[in-house]
Parts: structure tokens; C-alpha cells; sequence
């Protein structure tokens, strides 16, 4: 019974792997595919590697995708850190319903929507005080910070409502000002939260095509709108080698973030025993 | 309380005297008048307590009685619904936390994660700016008090409770406050640690003259630290006095039952004189003499306390008129240095007795079920009119 019990579970087990991560290893496999045909299988090759270097188009997208991802990433957490830290940390101040209600909506709001009003804010300002002249980086950036913050506010909310009050009052007890406290307390310990607010912000700017291409204009097209555009011509190899190549990058991070926090346990299991050693000794 | 005003006690710290009863004496720090209230909850109900320098007071009351709370406030983090905290002559109305001259160790310890043991002990001198080689040696010093020299290079979540706990302590004391609030300072100590911290507690006090207050669960605890104590219930603080007022003398039935162990019978009074008081209980199954007045109207309502170690136990038939009960024994706890009697009264009520195990079993040996006398010094009971 139990047996066949664990045949069932990992029969499922490779179902959901292969489900999950078929599509990714055909992904890689194809981008080493020597045939033009990206349906057809014709040996190994790694010229597409050598094609993506050569074209300036995607090398450029990818850059400035980059660039957007960490500037309005890294605007959004500061903003969205304030925002999460007010919202719990301060239960009363007039508009608290409406500010908390607005911080949110862009989460449940349609992209297309978002966009669209977006770019006719951008239009009847332009109109009104002359800003922003045309659409380009500036407002792709202004866009993608509306949109990310909200998922920052939402995990330093989360992060801030957990974190325990009495610490910053120990602070004070202990003679820092608040803003002091702020600093030195509260920020170091929701430095991780800070940190994984950040790369939720990166990466979905990173990942955003709607709100992108309603508000971006000539000359900067991000790197998914130029893939978008590439595959609507027919599918072509080079996007294979950029994908594995993406997928290779977040591999090696989690590969060194795992390593890292092995070594991190290690260090501590050692100081522990230390630790130990130096009280039998005293004793 | 007659009965307080009449009895001239020694403090049992020997370097305090008795500021509180010098009418004269300035408090250091003086509670008017306080309340707290929850939206309509009331936490601390019109406190008022004047608390002298270098006291050691204690805190005492059962859980969700406002003694977090009352620290709070003087700790400026709860600001009173009314009333007045006054320290060292100071209204602290509108001085936040971090410009006090108090330092608070919280129940729930409050370590700072990010930072080692060291980091956190030091953080308040950091504050305060003092140069790093004074800080340095003040900190090793406290950690060395507290037994955490080894583990100055580690984090909160790598150490045991008690061991997080002695951080805490260290942290509130490395700055030697003119009030050091403390909740439930000792806690999670094993009693060995306990023992050698409270020792040492008492010696800071000692040396440098730091006003405490304590919030503690243990009575032994406030027994052998305080000055004095401050016994809560629901908010309100019920008596105040040495450790030795609250024991021997305590002024309501909640007293007298919250600290120690007590046996309480419920009578009338019948005669109340200057000198004396009878009571009559039907609880108890007799009349009750005890040797101080209480100034009460005969016929009214009271209760008699009396402590388990204050009562005799014997097998001889003793026919007084008074302060003498029979009854059955009905078991016995054997404890070493002394065993707890539980004896039935012929009125039906069960009391405890309490006896020293003064010679090794043999002829003064009560055994289960056995018929027995119990009698107790005319001044032993306390008259209760609450
Ligand atoms: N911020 C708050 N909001 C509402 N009620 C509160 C608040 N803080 C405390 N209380 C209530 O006030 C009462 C007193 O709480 P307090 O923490 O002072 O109790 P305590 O005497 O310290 O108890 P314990 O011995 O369990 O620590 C409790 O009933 C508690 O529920
Ligand atoms: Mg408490």
C-alpha cells in the first residue's frame, strides 16, 4: 500500500517538474540548434550566440530594460517602503482609508487600463505645463514606479505588521530619536524584505510589455517589446540564446544565494560549539 | 490599618530607611491620580504611589492587572488618560521616551535581531556618546555580571531564553538610569542564576543608588528584593507596604490570598475594643480572639487570616474558649524541612497547617485521619473587613 502509495507520488512528482520546467529545457536545448528552422532539430551549433552579440537591437533593448528595471525599482521600494511603514506603523491621519485603498488598486487594476490612463495623463499634462515633452524614458519610468510600488508597499506592509513595536520603543527607551530608530533598527531588520521588494519590482518592470508600450516613444523600446515584435515576424533562434542566457544568469544566483546561506549556518553551528567549548572551560 | 500604623518594622534593605513613613521625605517620583483606559477598557485605574529614591519597589498582581502598563507610562511610551508622573520633581507630561531618565527591560525582552549581544548592550552608551574605551569596558563589565562573555559575538536567535533574557537585563542596566523600570527581570533564570542576579541587583541598587521598579510574579522574589511592595488587582493598586506590612498585615481578603498561603474564615464581629476584637464564626466553628482593634461596628461582617505556619497542631484535647478548633486530619504533604497538614474542621471547612519537622518522626508523629487540636497566639490573625 504504501508502496504503491509512493509510485503515485512520484509519478506526480515528475509530472509537475516536467510540466513546469519542459518548456524552459526545450527552450535551451533549441537554442543550440544549428538549423534556421526553429522547429526543426539540425545538430548542435552555437551561432546564435554569435548572432545575438551582433545584433545592436536587442543588445540595446536589453540594456535599456536594465537601466528602467533598477531606477524605477529602486524609486519604488524607497516610496513603497514609506508607504508600507506609514500604513502601519501610523493607524490614524485623514485620507488613511482612501491612501491605502489607491496604494493597492494598481494591483488589481488591468495593465491595459493602467497604461491607457497613464499615457492620457501624460498627454493632457503635456498640454497643460508643457511635462513631459513626448513620451520616452522618463515616463516609461514614471509608469513602471506607479505600477511597482504597489507590490513593494504590499510586502513591507506585510513586513512592517509583523515586526515587533516594542523593539523601536526599546530604542527610544534607550535614548535614539525616532528617526534615528528608523535607521538604525527598524530598516537593517526589514533589510531583507527591502531587498526582496526590490527584485519583485525589478523583475516585473522588467517583465512588463502593456504598460511599456502604451507609454513609451520613439527610441525606446524595451527588450520586451522588441521580442514581441521579433516573434510576431516568425520565430527566431536568437530570442532561444537570449532566453538561455537569462535563464543561466538566475540560475547562477540562486546557485550562490544557496551557497552563501549554507555557509552562513555553518559559520554559526561553529560559533555555537565555540561557544559551548568556552563555557565548559570556564565551568 | 490600625494594626500598620502600630507596628514599627525594619526595611530590609538596611542602606534605605524608611523614607515613606517620614512625612517630610521628598518621593522621587510621584504617580497622582493615574488612569489608563483601552477605549473604554480601563488598564490602570486612579494609581497613585510615591516611590523614594533608591527603593527597590515591587509590582506585584495577577496577569492583565495594568503592571505593564503603569511601566509604560512611566516609561513614556502610554501617555494617562489623567494624572500626573512626576520623576524627580519633573512632570514627564510630553517628554518622549528617548529624553527620560529611565531605562525599561520589556517582558518580551525586545533584542535588537540584526545585532550581536555585545551591540545590543552597547547601543544605549552609543546614544549617549561616550568614548568607545569607556563603552567597551562598561559593556564587558555587565556581560561578565551576567555571564555572557562568550557569547558577546552572537545573535539574539542563537541563544536560550535565559540567556536572551540576561541580554535584555544587561541592556537596561549598562546605563545606570536614575529609574530602572524592570518586568519580569528574572523570570526565565535557572534558580542558581536567579539567585546570583538578584544578589547582584541588590548591589547595584546598593552602589549606585538606582531606583527600581519591578514587575515580578514571584513573590519570594519581591519578598527578599524590595523595599517595598505594591500589590494590584484590576487596575488598581490594593496595598502598598514593606514586604513584612503585606505579609503579616495584610488589608483586604485579595491580600491576604494573593501573597503567601492563607486560611480565611468568614464571621460576625461581637465584641471590638481597643485592645481586642472576638469574632464569631460559623466557618470556623468557634469564636476567634485576636489582640488588636479594628474599630468596626459590632455585628458587622468580617474575616479572619490567618497564615498555615501560625497555627498549632496537637493530639491533646486543649479546652479554651477561644482560638481553639478541632477536627480530622485529612492529609499530609511531607516537604523535608517542614510538612502541610490539611485538616477538616468539625464546622466542615478545611484548612491548612503548616509545621516544622522539628525531630525525626516518633512520638509527636499525626498521622492521617487522626482526631486533632488547633490553636494559634492571640495575635497571629488578622480582622478583615474586605
Ligand atoms: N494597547 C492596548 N490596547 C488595549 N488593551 C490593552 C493594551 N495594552 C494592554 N491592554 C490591556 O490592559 C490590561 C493590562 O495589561 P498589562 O499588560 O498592563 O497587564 P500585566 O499586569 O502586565 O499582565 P502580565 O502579568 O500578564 O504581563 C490587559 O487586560 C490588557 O489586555
Ligand atoms: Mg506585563
Amino acid at each position: 500500500m504504501t508502496n504503491r502509495l509512493s509510485w503515485f507520488i512520484i509519478f506526480w512528482l515528475i509530472a509537475v517538474f516536467a510540466f513546469l520546467y519542459a518548456p524552459i529545457i526545450s527552450v535551451v536545448v533549441y537554442s543550440f540548434n544549428a538549423s534556421k528552422l526553429v522547429t526543426v532539430w539540425g545538430g548542435w551549433s552555437v551561432k546564435w550566440y554569435g548572432a545575438l552579440a551582433n545584433d545592436r537591437q536587442i543588445i540595446d533593448a536589453a540594456i535599456l530594460s536594465l537601466e528602467i528595471a533598477a531606477i524605477s525599482s529602486t524609486l519604488a521600494t524607497i516610496l513603497g517602503t514609506i508607504a508600507g511603514y506609514v500604513l502601519v506603523r501610523f493607524p490614524k491621519f485623514l485620507g488613511r482609508t482612501a491612501f491605502s485603498g489607491m496604494v493597492s488598486a494598481p494591483l488589481v487594476m488591468p495593465e491595459v487600463i493602467t497604461g491607457l490612463s497613464m499615457l492620457l495623463l501624460f498627454i493632457s499634462m503635456e498640454q497643460l505645463i508643457g511635462w513631459p515633452q513626448g513620451r520616452g524614458f522618463t515616463t516609461v519610468i514614471i509608469a513602471h514606479v506607479t505600477f511597482t510600488l504597489s507590490y513593494v508597499a504590499v510586502v513591507m506592509r506585510s513586513r512592517f505588521l509583523v515586526l515587533d513595536l516594542s523593539l523601536e520603543e526599546a530604542a527610544q527607551d534607550l535614548g535614539a530619536r525616532p528617526l534615528k530608530v528608523f535607521f538604525v533598527i527598524t530598516l537593517p531588520i526589514v533589510l531583507p524584505a527591502i531587498i526582496s521588494g526590490w527584485l519583485l519590482g525589478f523583475t516585473i518592470s522588467l517583465d512588463d510589455l502593456v504598460i511599456s508600450s502604451f507609454t513609451n516613444g520613439p527610441g525606446t523600446s524595451t527588450l520586451p517589446m522588441v521580442v514581441f515584435s521579433k516573434v510576431r515576424l516568425g520565430l527566431d533562434p536568437k530570442i532561444n540564446a537570449l532566453a538561455t542566457i537569462i535563464i543561466a544568469i538566475v540560475a547562477i544566483g540562486v546557485i550562490i544565494a544557496t551557497v552563501h546561506i549554507r555557509r552562513l549556518e555553518r559559520q554559526r553551528q561553529r560559533d555555537e560549539q565555540m561557544a559551548m567549548r568556552a563555557i565548559a572551560a570556564q565551568a | 490599618m490600625a494594626a500598620v500604623e502600630k507596628t514599627t518594622k525594619q526595611p530590609q534593605n538596611k542602606h534605605v530607611s524608611a523614607p515613606w513613613n517620614d512625612p517630610k521625605a521628598e518621593p522621587y517620583i510621584r504617580i497622582e491620580n493615574v488612569t489608563k483606559k483601552f477605549g473604554e477598557f480601563v488598564a490602570v485605574n486612579n494609581v497613585s504611589l510615591n516611590i523614594y529614591r533608591g527603593e527597590l519597589f515591587s509590582l506585584l498582581g495577577g496577569s492583565g492587572c495594568g503592571k505593564t502598563t503603569l511601566l509604560r507610562m512611566l516609561a513614556g511610551f502610554e501617555v494617562p488618560t489623567a494624572g500626573k508622573i512626576y520623576i524627580d520633581g519633573v512632570d514627564m507630561a510630553g517628554i518622549p521616551p528617548y529624553d527620560r531618565p529611565t531605562n525599561m527591560m520589556f517582558q518580551s525582552y525586545a533584542l535588537f535581531p540584526h545585532m550581536t549581544v555585545e551591540q545590543n548592550v552597547s547601543f544605549g552608551l552609543k546614544q549617549d556618546k561616550y568614548p568607545d574605551s569607556e563603552i567597551k569596558q562598561r559593556v564587558a563589565h555587565m556581560l561578565e555580571m551576567v555571564q555572557l562573555m562568550p557569547f558577546a559575538k552572537r545573535k539574539p536567535h542563537q541563544l536560550s531564553g535565559g540567556q536572551r533574557q540576561r541580554v535584555a537585563l544587561a541592556r537596561s542596566l549598562v546605563k545606570q538610569p536614575k529609574l530602572l523600570l524592570l518586568d519580569e527581570p528574572l523570570g526565565a533564570l535557572d534558580k542558581k542564576l536567579r539567585e546570583a542576579t538578584q544578589f547582584e541587583l541588590m548591589n547595584i541598587q546598593d552602589r549606585l543608588g538606582i531606583t527600581f521598579i519591578v514587575v515580578t510574579h514571584d513573590q519570594e522574589e519581591a519578598m527578599t528584593l524590595s523595599t517595598r511592595i505594591g500589590v494590584m488587582n484590576e487596575g488598581q493598586i490594593v496595598q502598598t507596604g514593606t514586604p513584612q506590612e503585606i505579609y503579616e498585615y495584610p488589608q483586604s481578603k485579595f491580600v491576604a490570598d494573593f501573597i503567601g498561603s492563607v486560611n480565611l474564615f468568614e464571621g460576625q464581629i461581637i465584641e471590638d475594643e481597643q485592645d481586642h476584637v472576638l469574632i464569631r464564626s460559623d466557618e470556623a466553628g468557634g469564636d476567634i480572639y485576636i489582640d488588636h482593634g479594628i474599630s468596626s461596628a459590632p455585628g458587622a461582617r468580617a474575616w479572619v487570616a490567618i497564615r498555615p505556619e501560625k497555627i498549632r497542631l496537637t493530639k491533646q484535647d486543649l479546652n479554651e474558649p477561644h482560638n481553639c478548633l478541632s477536627g480530622v486530619v485529612k492529609g499530609i504533604a511531607y516537604m523535608g524541612n517542614l510538612s502541610i497538614y490539611l485538616v477538616q474542621l468539625d464546622s466542615g471547612k478545611q484548612i491548612k497547617v503548616t509545621m516544622p519537622n522539628q525531630v525525626r518522626a516518633a512520638e509527636f508523629m499525626i498521622d492521617w485521619d487522626d482526631r486533632v487540636t488547633i490553636t494559634w497566639h492571640a495575635n497571629s490573625p488578622v480582622a478583615l473587613l474586605s
